[in-house]
């Protein structure tokens, strides 16, 4: 496509001194924009749907009650459990996974739990070598230590 | 002291050859850390910064990837070419720098030893003729891959390293005309002593040949398909081009290869017109090795190192001049880049030729010596013609191609939609 432009308009050699002169300063300005990752971190929101965890009884035990919310409003299925109950007939997580992989962080899961046991957290840096490392046993969930995601409030909408 | 001959001659020649050879790979190697640092800082990026200080050993962890990574061949490659063709794009490069006289003559105990790998009394031809094998290694990547992608940018390559050709080689004819030598280092003796009688001042040759130094320049550019003339890369086209389908090493290889381009290409501009190993200011370094082995000046070892400085750096700057412009200027459409080449730089070099010889002619037939008042003169000719040139390049028709948009839109105007496209149209409404 030819942009149509009238000819006494048109330049080369003082559009190029221009650009060199703008690249010039942009190449001794000492203050790059570049975040040092690793080193420095962004400062991240309260509200940040990261990393599950799941919060555990003082004696260490899962707060998890297998009640089968979380599997059901979770839209991905990305949440495995099979509930168990023990001699008191206390139901509890034979097998609790998530799927962090499969997982959108919607955080439906911390809403919609009854016993405030699983939570996501402020947390994203979960890279690993296997896929399979990223499916989270309950044992993997309730040793996460990083802290859990504050829930809108709707008296403070912007999380002020 | 006399030159160096026999057998030391031969020895230190092989010497001189693996010295240059490392020297450059160092240069490209440091060329590829300070390319991409220039391109973040143009960017207000701090560029590759975590692999040893200052990021310098990013170069040698691409390395060790670049070989332990997988080569990849296509089905379709023609093998022996596909193979072939990235050690021909190393080649012109490197062998290119041969000619570079790169300080001045070092006393050794079996005689004068000139810093010139080959010094050939025909070095100006030596150019040309190396610069026209840097097609090779591009139209032979680009064919052989057996990619569309690739072959058209090869033949694009092929195509503008023809083109410029002519002008890079026209280019250098007022040097030859003012040094009087084809020979590189006797290019630079005359640089330091602008001069028929005893030294006075160094006068380098950007300054008499100014618009000659640009039209090498820029020719220069363009035989090293660096932007703005990358067409046979561009991405946004061909993918990237003639080195599409090459991965790993040889991918790396090409890679190399344009990076010694630059700075031969960055040397060439240094000893044709910066002067070559020529220290500003000072005619201690004004050492001259005559055809018949005499030597003018007194050579000494601190007075090589210093003057191998001294075009390090000149050589360093016009590299970095090299990436300034990459990272600052879009590429050309192709129309633009073979309007620029043969309906300009063409002609302009050729008229250029022309001002140049009559202006010497008549200087010489004046009774003026060669000193500072030709060089004045020459100088004051240039700026003329500088001027000129800048003024038609800016005007827009040249390179914008918003002139031919006006034309066309002209001749819609007055004639109506061209009959190709109202046919096009009228089969798509039926």
């Amino acid at each position: 496509m030819i942009v149509e432009r009238p000819e006494h308009e048109g330049s080369y050699v003082r559009a190029t001194a221009k650009g060199m002169g703008i690249t010039l300063r942009h190449l001794l300005n000492p203050n790059k924009k570049t975040q040092q990752y690793p080193d420095e971190k962004w400062e991240l929101s309260a509200r940040l749907r990261g990393t599950h965890r799941m919060a555990v009884h003082e004696d260490g035990r899962a707060k998890c009650v297998a009640c089968g919310l979380c599997p059901t409003v979770c839209p991905v299925n990305c949440i495995k459990l099979v509930p168990a109950e023990d001699e008191n007939g206390e139901r509890y997580a034979a097998i609790y996974e998530i799927d962090e992989f499969r997982c959108i962080f919607c955080g439906y899961c911390q809403e919609v739990c009854p016993v405030e046991a699983i939570h996501l957290g402020v947390h994203y840096e979960n890279s690993e070598y296997s896929r399979e490392r990223w499916v989270y046993d309950l044992e993997r969930l309730c040793e996460q230590e990083h802290p859990v995601t504050a829930l809108w409030d709707p008296s403070d909408p912007a999380s002020e | 002291m006399p030159s160096i001959s026999g057998t030391a001659f031969g020895i230190a020649t092989l010497v001189k050859a693996l010295l240059f050879f490392t020297l450059l790979m160092l240069g490209v190697m440091l060329a590829t850390i300070v390319e991409r640092k220039i391109a973040g800082f143009i960017q207000d990026r701090s560029g590759p910064n975590r692999v040893g200080p200052w990021g310098i050993l990013q170069v040698i962890a691409d390395g060790i990837k670049n070989i332990i990574k997988e080569e990849t061949m296509p089905r379709e490659a023609i093998e022996p070419f596909f193979l072939l063709a990235p050690a021909l794009a190393i080649i012109p490069g490197t062998v290119l720098f041969a000619i570079i006289p790169f300080a001045s003559p070092l006393p050794t105990r079996w005689g004068l030893v000139e810093m010139i790998v080959a010094d050939v009394p025909i070095g100006f031809l030596y150019v040309l003729a190396i610069a026209s094998i840097g097609v090779y290694g591009v139209a032979m990547g680009g064919w052989a891959s057996g990619s569309k992608y690739s072959l058209l940018g090869g033949l694009r390559g092929s195509a503008q390293m023809i083109s410029y050709e002519v002008a890079l080689a026209l280019s250098l004819v007022p040097l030859i005309l003012l040094a009087g030598d084809l020979r590189a280092p006797e290019i630079v003796s005359m640089q330091q002593t602008f001069t028929a009688g005893p030294p006075t001042y160094a006068v380098w040759f950007i300054a008499p040949l100014l618009l000659g130094t640009f039209l090498f320049f820029v020719s220069g550019l363009a035989e090293t398909n660096r932007l703005p003339f990358d067409l046979p890369e561009a991405e946004a086209e061909l993918i990237t081009g003639y080195h599409t389908e090459y991965s790993a090493m040889k991918f790396s290889m090409f890679m190399i290869g344009e990076f010694a381009h630059v700075i031969t290409t960055a040397a060439l501009v240094t000893v044709f017109f910066l002067g070559g190993w020529d220290i500003p200011l000072w005619r201690g370094d004004n050492i001259r090795v005559l055809a018949d082995g005499s030597v003018i000046g007194d050579p000494t070892w601190w007075k090589t190192v210093l003057t191998a400085g001294m075009f390090a750096a000149k050589t360093g700057v016009v590299v970095v001049l090299f990436m300034w412009i990459r990272w600052t200027l879009p590429r050309f459409r192709y129309d633009q880049l073979m309007d620029l080449g043969w309906k300009f730089m063409l002609e302009a070099v050729t008229v250029y030729i022309l001002v140049i010889a009559g202006t010497i002619l008549g200087i010489e037939s004046v009774g003026i010596e060669v000193g500072p008042l030709y060089a004045g003169i020459l100088f004051a000719v240039n700026l003329v013609l500088a001027a000129l040139v800048i003024f038609v390049m800016d005007r827009g028709t040249l390179i914008k191609g918003a002139a031919h948009g006006a034309r066309h839109d002209a001749r819609i105007a007055a004639h109506g939609v061209p009959r190709l496209a109202a046919a096009a149209d009228e089969g798509r409404e039926g």
